[in-house]
């Protein structure tokens, strides 16, 4: 038995795991001084808690949009990230209008529900233009091509917004509302950080309950199951591709009207880390999965948001919030080396990635 | 009317919307009125004219493309509709404009963009600018198309070469030999006018470009298969050397302006080359290929910066580490991603290249990397008492290099080990079968690659005698890998081609800096759609995205 398993172990098994065990070690041992020392209390974490959850929830929602496509198109479309971006930075100057005649601030709710039904849409419409002019035609294409179309298409979009709305930020108005915090015995949160948590998980819930119930969420899935069958089956497959990119490009948008709440400006390049970040998520739960979308994005929320203080402060590395996006990519690289079906999946990504 | 006729005017008609569509995001993306100053021809038309109509000339030319069929009159009609309508799309962009400030959204919707819409005529009137241009442009494009081939692509080529000229009318008169007295002068009275050429000299040159190319075109097929072998063979030495020669004296006949462009673009290739390696031969997707240049130049700084002084090496000195540092972290990446393919493999050495920028970045590692300040003072190569530091002597440092990386690519290429990356790039489980070693052959390709990024980062330091964080960004792998994409996967001289066409002469335009990665997004998305094996394809990698689609069409 260990003969055999030492036939097979090769010298790159050998280093990859080397790599492994000196970053878990470092990790183990970073939390632990953390812990021991007490650098910070419990009122900051439980903050940093409520920061990783609000995180989590916008990456989730824009994990579902590349899930959703990698399932039906096995492609990562690069772009999706501009799908995010051209939503909230659209409906910023319908945000702004409102605020400036007033109605903003008198009518809070119609108000939201305004600017996200707008970003939602603009994000929809892009998505679907995306999907017909650039996708479409490559359905068949080698696997670079498509990718490839899909980071020039990300670019493309990038700078076609900031050709259209500017190079500076744009910001978006403060709900009177929403300003303050609530309190929930001995700790007190922010109003904005609530609803979004919320209204993520809620959101999250009903795309869960739309592709898992409604009918067309049942295409979707045995699309992505098996296209050919499906076809047989009498599912219209084009009908099918249309409506998931629909599905990913609106929640996206949602998703960025949730995060233009928390952090208030957006700006032409607002989407790439956030689209990494979540493509991270989805990768993290197993791509091609509703629920491992939603775990994988609050996991690497709370991983970033926890993480630099609780494993690199205990190691003396100073300001370790710089080096949050690194932990993520991190993760994104030993998930694909050690355990590339992510969290939930189940797909065997040796033949199809 | 049939349904056939009256689909094709429908055709014509939404094709004509599609050209608008495009006319008025070009409009509001600002291309038309940010070179709307930019004089191709003086008093004719600006840059900006040429942007703004370029959709309703390609737009007319491919509806008339698809239909071959079809009366000459017809054909008339066709493109009319198509150009009108795109006009009055334009039209009503100009009626929204005067309806609606359209500014706080826009940034370009300005009184300059209606005025140059309307070609500064006044209003009422000035309406019926739009619908005439784009009339004339479906002209234009009609008679291109009812032109027999051959004078067809001379006259394309002409009007290339006078957008091109134009544009570039105050860059060419930078150039060291254009700036003695008498040639300056013959340039300025003959050809240019005080912005853009002028209406005679852009006749004259359409007449040159578009006559020799007229004339090349009949001579090429008849006269260079019927030389001796060994006549070719002298000939094509005499080329080399009258290349190498003017390859020499580049950067003084250019001047100081164009070394600093001759310069990246120099490394751009450097990189080009090195990544054509892993994703064209070995087809190996690598998003974070600015890891390895950051490496090189990085390894260089720390070794030799007397600012940080923690080694004081020379550039000789420190290149062997610098080098050995990229190579190393070449089989380090690739470690670790063996068993990825596509995708995947792309994602992660994307969040590669992002970690090691962030790392560059963090507080953590500023003692030895300088942080947000990167690091100065770089030692600059020195031979004897020699000192390569002026852009103009770097030049040849880079030229040097590029020498040996393309004589070694060349080489690798139809070696063993060139052929393996080819059968890995083709099918990896078949490559495995027929007794290649996957994981020294990719290991070999990622680590190759590296060390040429490592060799262009060296010397990019060298340049500038410091390196920032900021500028190793993931715009960088992503231009590196546009150049390769569009000289053509694979393919040696497509790498010099694309560098040229995507650094070289953006590098000349400052003012086109913002636009440069909106045309390259689009020229990626153009190129994946239409012509994914590049400008100066590779042979066999043409045949092998051809034949994998005709192969699933077939199905």
């Amino acid at each position: 038995m260990l003969k055999r398993w030492l036939q097979r172990v090769t010298l790159t098994d050998i280093v990859v795991w080397g790599i492994g065990v000196v970053i878990g070690g470092a990790v183990v041992y970073g939390t632990i001084v953390t812990l021991v020392t007490a650098t910070y209390s419990a009122e900051q974490w439980i903050n940093l808690t409520i920061d990783g959850l609000k995180l989590g929830g916008i990456y989730a929602l824009i994990a579902l949009g590349y899930t959703l496509v990698y399932g039906v198109l096995r492609m990562i479309n690069f772009a999706h990230s501009e799908v995010f971006m051209s939503g909230p930075f659209t409906a910023v100057f319908l945000a702004k209008y409102l605020h400036q005649i007033g109605f903003y601030n008198a009518h809070p709710f119609i108000s939201l529900l305004l600017v996200t039904l707008l970003s939602a849409t603009v994000s929809m419409v892009v998505a679907l233009l995306l999907e017909r002019i650039a996708y479409r035609r490559l359905r068949y294409a080698p696997r670079l091509v498509p990718l490839i179309t899909a980071i020039g298409a990300s670019f493309f979009l990038q700078y076609t917004f900031r050709g259209m709305y500017g190079n500076d930020p744009e910001t978006y108005p403060t709900l009177e509302m929403l300003k303050g915090k609530w309190n929930f015995g001995i700790i007190s949160v922010p109003k904005t950080d609530v609803v979004v948590i919320i209204s993520a998980f809620l959101l999250m819930l009903i795309l869960y309950t739309i592709v898992q119930i409604t009918k067309t969420g049942k295409a979707m899935r045995s699309v992505s199951e098996d296209k050919e069958t499906a076809a047989l089956m009498g599912i219209d497959v084009d009908r099918i591709i249309v409506y998931t990119f629909g599905l990913g490009g609106a929640s996206a948008g949602v998703a960025g009207v949730l995060y233009a709440l928390i952090f208030q400006q957006v700006h032409f390049y607002m989407g790439f880390i956030p689209g990494l970040k979540a493509f991270t998520a989805a990768v993290l739960g197993g791509i091609g999965n509703v629920v491992g979308a939603w775990l994988g994005g609050t996991l690497l929320g709370l991983i970033e948001s926890i993480g630099p203080n609780l494993f690199l402060s205990g190691l003396g590395v100073p300001a370790p919030n710089q080096l949050k996006d690194a932990i993520a990519f991190t993760i994104l690289v030993f998930i694909l080396i050690f355990r590339p079906t992510g969290l939930l999946g189940e797909r065997v990504s040796g033949t199809k990635a | 009317m049939s349904s056939k006729t009256t689909h094709i005017w429908k055709k014509a008609l939404s094709n004509g919307g599609i050209a608008g569509a495009l006319s008025i995001l070009i409009s509001l993306v600002g291309l038309a009125e940010k070179f709307g100053d930019t004089n191709v021809v003086k008093g004719v038309v600006t840059l900006g004219d040429f942007f703004l109509l370029l959709p309703i000339l390609l737009v007319a030319y491919t509806t008339l493309w698809s239909n071959v069929d079809v009366p000459r009159p017809t054909l008339v009609g066709l493109s009319a509709v198509t150009g009108a309508t795109a006009g009055v799309m334009l039209t009503l962009l100009l009626a929204l404009g005067q309806l609606v400030d359209l500014r706080p959204m826009f940034v370009n919707a300005s009184p300059a963009l209606y005025s140059q819409l309307s070609r500064g005529v006044v209003l009422p009137l000035g309406y019926l600018i739009p619908p005439i241009q784009g009339l004339i442009a479906a002209m234009i494009s009609l008679g291109i198309y009812l032109l027999p081939g051959r004078i067809r692509s001379a006259v394309i080529q002409g009007i290339l070469w006078v957008v091109l000229v134009g544009t570039l009318r105050d860059q060419i008169l930078l150039i060291e030999l254009f700036k003695t007295r008498a040639i300056s002068y013959i340039l300025k009275t003959a050809i240019f006018a005080s912005s853009g050429l002028s209406l005679i000299g852009a006749l004259l040159l359409f007449a040159i470009v578009a006559g020799s190319s007229y004339y090349l075109a009949g001579r090429k097929k008849a006269t260079t298969n019927n030389l001796p072998i060994q006549t070719r063979k002298t000939n094509r030495i005499i080329l080399l050397v009258v290349i190498a020669v003017a390859l020499a004296l580049l950067p003084y006949i250019l001047g100081i302006f164009y070394s600093e462009i001759l310069d990246t673009t120099g490394l751009f290739i450097m990189m080009g080359l090195g990544l054509n390696i892993v994703v064209g031969f070995a087809g190996l997707l690598d998003l974070g290929y600015v890891a390895f240049y950051a490496i090189g130049a990085y390894a260089m700084g720390v070794l030799t910066s007397t600012g940080l002084g923690l080694f004081n090496l020379s550039f000789w000195q420190a290149l062997p580490f610098a080098l050995l540092a990229a190579w190393l972290s070449g089989i380090l990446l690739g470690l670790p991603v063996l068993r990825m393919r596509g995708d995947y493999l792309a994602i992660v050495t994307l969040g590669f290249g992002e970690i090691v920028r962030l790392l560059a970045l963090s507080d953590w590692l500023r003692g030895v990397l300088g942080g947000t300040q990167g690091i100065q003072s770089i030692a600059q190569p020195q031979i004897g008492g020699f000192r390569f530091n002026t852009l103009q002597e770097l030049y040849y440092l880079i030229l040097l290099g590029i020498a040996l990386i393309t004589f070694i690519a060349w080489r690798l290429k139809d070696s063993r080990l060139g052929r393996s990356w080819m059968a890995i790039r083709e099918d990896e489980d078949v490559a495995q079968a027929m007794g290649i070693n996957l994981v020294i052959t990719k290991l070999l390709a990622f680590s190759t690659g590296a060390l040429f990024a490592g060799l262009a980062g060296t010397l990019g330091a060298a340049k500038l005698t410091s390196v920032y964080p900021h500028s190793m960004t993931f715009i960088i792998s992503i231009n590196v890998l546009v150049l390769i994409i569009i000289g053509g996967m694979g393919s040696i001289p497509g790498v010099f081609i694309g560098a040229l066409v995507l650094v070289g002469l953006p590098g000349l335009l400052t003012e086109f800096e913002d636009y440069r990665l909106w045309f390259y997004g689009l020229v990626l998305v153009f190129m994946m759609l239409n012509r994914p094996e590049g400008l100066l394809p590779e042979a066999r990698r043409k045949r092998e995205l051809h034949e994998e689609t005709s192969a699933l069409i077939a199905e």
